[in-house]
């Protein structure tokens, strides 16, 4: 991955929390989809989302990355206020935010070199350069034979792997994983989440994973990858990792935002009765 | 099945008015300020264009032949069979070349404008272009209406010329009329006035098919059922504006030019 371009210049990235939220609140047809969340995010942080179907963590993301606008609130990303932001200046922030969204969003008349691609031909990169790039994100997640391929020709576990492609080939400084293993067998689920393990203990990329699984949240708190053997290893001695935290919304609300060990020795009823 | 109270109903139609003028006003903006994807607006050009040609042709053909047969019937009575040629190109030009031009397009593209875009909504595609910061309504509908704008005005030239031609055919196979008085009487039947009337139309209408099919797709929402409602509205929608707009097209040009 070390020859994959860099989104921005590397002077520019932030010394603070990457991603900071106050009292961001988001109404749809009078229901109160997020209700006053306050979180923040730092610089190589990966913090996993969980939380009930329609709690409203994808449009946590959304909002997030700027695809959805707040009616109450403040979110800073990479220090900047994104709620007062223009379209257009929205676009620039984008730019170093990767996103793999709940069913891939892959472009389904592009071929997967074209979907991966799709950011840098838009800033018209050379070809060749763009190739070698996308080859190296496609290796990256292990699916450089289907670069020729059409979405509609992969599976839905090939389509993920291709979207986290998309999403990491600009070496952005977040990454917004929305339930990336959602649909997916749990062979095919573990695969998913040891990329993300990879892109987390090799890049060492800022992310926020919206997660269904707790096995796959718990998999990625208490996982290495390991660069030599090339795959992702139990943490010994019953270690977590220590970047890994955790967010779980319920009906709008943050109920618990901690690390691996505060969640299992939480003593509240209802957090102990989501995990059980 | 519920019913919304007429407040809300009326704050919805306003929302939507709200948001399809706020749609035309950024496409229009982006028409101006870079990037332009010229590519896209080639490819639609193609697909619109010159695609819906057979379509534009066959109506405009066999309309200018059924035009001169029942114009006949009634122009026989007043022993003016030879004025066909003048009422068909007249009709033609004037009103029948750009409005079924109009709805045979909106029926084709409108339809595939929602139904695209729409799919591409609910699948995410729109919001992952977004997330990968590339402006859909630079990318996706300016190009749509540059093309439809573009392409309605020469395939209405195209429905005038071969609905002139089907009207030439009928009038010399079926009515005995000599051919070239025929065109004689079309030619001497057309001032300036009309055909800028007839060449002004395909500009607004092609403006409402493309704003109004990509506005509902663009607004879809409910999954592929979702996909289907868009795509009925667009054209449903898009057909009685374009005939609502010729109407008033056609009254601010008589009130103009006086004819």
């Amino acid at each position: 991955m070390s020859a994959l371009a860099p989104a921005v210049d590397t002077d520019t990235k932030p010394t603070g929390p990457v991603l900071e939220l106050k009292d961001v609140t988001i109404t749809f047809d009078r229901a109160r989809v997020l209700d006053g969340v306050s979180f923040t995010l730092a610089a190589g942080e990966t913090r996993v989302l969980l939380g009930p179907a329609g709690g409203g963590k994808s449009v946590l993301l959304k909002i997030i990355n700027g695809l959805l606008r707040p009616d109450e609130g403040s979110i800073k990303v990479f220090g900047e206020e994104i709620t007062t932001m223009s379209e257009r200046q929205m676009y620039q922030m984008r730019r170093r935010v990767g996103m793999v969204f709940q069913e891939s969003a892959l472009f389904d008349s592009m071929n997967v070199e074209d979907n991966v691609a799709y950011r840098l031909n838009e800033e018209h990169m050379p070809l060749d350069e763009s190739h070698k790039l996308v080859e190296e994100a496609l290796q990256f997640v292990e699916m450089s034979q289907a670069i020729a391929k059409f979405p509609s020709e992969l599976s839905g576990g090939m389509r993920r792997r291709v979207s986290i492609a998309r999403a990491i080939i600009t070496k952005p400084d977040l990454i917004l994983y929305d339930s990336p293993t959602g649909g997916l067998d749990p062979i095919t689920s573990t695969t998913i989440v040891e990329l993300v393990v990879k892109q987390r203990d090799i890049s060492h990329t800022t992310a926020l994973m919206i997660t269904h699984r707790l096995q796959d949240a718990f998999t990625l708190a208490t996982h290495r990858f390991d660069g030599v053997a090339n795959e992702m290893k139990l943490i010994p001695d019953s270690g977590v990792d220590e970047n890994t935290k955790f967010l779980i919304l319920n009906e709008g609300k943050i109920v618990f935002d901690g690390s691996t060990l505060d969640l299992t020795h939480s003593d509240d009823p209802w957090i102990r009765s989501y995990l059980s | 099945m519920t019913f919304a109270s007429p407040t809300e109903f009326a704050k919805d139609k306003i929302a939507a008015l709200q948001e399809y003028s706020l749609l035309c006003a950024r496409s229009v903006y982006s028409l101006f300020t870079s990037p332009i994807y010229w590519g896209d607006i080639f490819t639609q050009m193609d697909s619109i264009g010159f695609g819906s040609l057979p379509i534009v042709v066959l109506t405009g053909f066999f309309t200018g032949c059924v035009l001169a047969l029942q114009s006949a019937t009634s122009l026989q009575e007043f022993g003016a069979v030879s004025m066909t040629g003048r009422l068909v190109s007249l009709s033609m030009v004037k009103e029948l070349g750009p409005v079924l031009t109009g709805l045979m397009v909106s029926g084709r593209n409108a339809s595939g404008m929602a139904s695209e875009l729409g799919s591409m909504k609910v699948t995410e595609q729109i919001d992952a272009m977004r997330a990968l910061g590339v402006d859909p309504v630079r990318k996706l509908v300016a190009p749509r209406i540059v093309a439809t704008v573009f392409m309605l005005f020469f395939l209405t030239i195209v429905s005038d010329a071969v609905g002139m031609a089907g009207g030439a055919l009928v009038s010399v196979a079926l009515l005995g009329l000599n051919l070239s008085s025929y065109f004689h009487a079309s030619y001497l039947a057309l001032v300036y006035v009309d055909v800028v009337q007839g060449l002004t139309k395909p500009l607004f209408f092609g403006f409402i098919i493309s704003t109004v099919g990509c506005y509902f797709g663009m607004s879809t929402k409910g999954g592929t059922q979702g996909v289907g409602r868009a795509t009925t509205q667009a054209v449903v929608v898009s057909s009685v504006v374009l005939i609502v707009v010729d109407f008033l097209i056609s009254r601010t040009m008589i009130g103009i030019f006086g004819r």
